[in-house]
């Protein structure tokens, strides 16, 4: 009677021992499988993070050297425009280009942030710039010196016209016509023998 | 015999389930680590190309190096051509 039971429990044994070994291999080697897909992931992560470690070698010396050449080229503009045109009237030129930007100054001079921006650099129509260089009724900034610019974005002819005499602001059908000079011209003058020739008695000194 | 049974009882109620339990959790946090690596992949892939450009700051630098190049012909020109502030006001 003990010799099946004997045999019966050790077959019971055999049975649960080899679950467990069919459990181990399952899963263990589901897991290799895993593992191996892992390992296959992982190649193509350090393939790529080599070339991406392989293109940017190169890039923190380039950057520099790009930002060594702009800062060269920064203090050279800077030095220069401070040197020609003086430390006001380059921080006048600078905000008036730039509106605001006299705030942050220049980067190699820091006492500019400290200089009132000068009113300069704004922009003129051509014609108000023309009678200013002819030095006629160019009252650029000289009305209103802390007024408005004389810039007209939408309409800068009319700005200019402002600036001539009053009849060309009433805007009249006709304005008196130039004088035809000429052969053809409807008035002729005769020819004076005295212009060109020698003075025929000097002015007196006083 | 009756431990023999009960070692029998232990094998098939307690160790197979509590190997079972393990041996799946260590399966599945390997199964999960799997598309965590296939997007790394992929992104690494992707940050490789877009690396691709920085060859052209090679270029970008020599052209730098000649703009500012002429730029400080330019302004060396400048410099002989106006006067400086300084000695403008000197002369008003």
């Amino acid at each position: 009677m003990i010799v099946p039971a004997v045999i019966a429990a050790g077959l019971v044994m055999i049975v649960a021992v080899l679950l467990i070994v069919l459990a181990l291999v399952y899963y263990l080697v589901s897991t290799i499988v895993q593992l191996r897909r892992i390992a296959a992931g992982l190649d193509d992560v350090i393939a790529g993070v080599g070339e991406i470690v392989e293109k940017s070698a190169p890039v923190n010396d380039v950057v520099t050297t790009i930002n060594e050449q702009l800062d060269a080229g920064v203090n050279l503009l800077e030095g220069l425009l401070v040197q020609k045109a003086g430390m006001s009237d380059a921080i006048g030129l600078i905000d008036g280009l730039y509106p605001g930007a006299a705030a942050a100054g220049l980067r190699n001079f820091p006492e500019s942030t400290d200089i009132d921006p000068p009113r300069i650099a704004e922009v003129y129509t051509k014609g108000t710039l023309t009678l200013a260089r002819l030095g006629r009724e160019a009252p650029i900034a000289a009305a209103s010196p802390e007024g408005e610019v004389l810039r007209n974005v939408e309409g800068g002819s009319l700005a200019a016209r402002e600036l001539y005499p009053e009849v060309r602001q009433t805007r009249p059908e006709k304005l008196p016509r130039s004088p035809v000079i000429g052969t053809d011209a409807p008035v002729q003058y005769e020819q004076r023998d005295d212009i060109g020739a020698p003075r025929k008695r000097l002015p007196t000194r006083s | 015999m009756t431990l023999w049974w009960i070692g029998d009882v232990v094998l098939l109620v307690i160790v197979l389930p509590v190997v079972v339990y393990l041996l799946r959790g260590v399966l599945e946090a390997a199964k999960s680590i799997v598309p965590t690596v296939r997007r790394t992949a992929t992104i690494a892939n992707a940050g490789s190309k877009d690396l691709d450009s920085a060859a052209l700051l090679l270029t970008t630098r020599e052209q730098v190096k000649q703009t500012v190049a002429g730029v400080a012909d330019y302004g060396g020109s400048l410099d002989v051509i106006l006067d400086d502030a300084d000695d403008e006001a000197q002369r008003a």
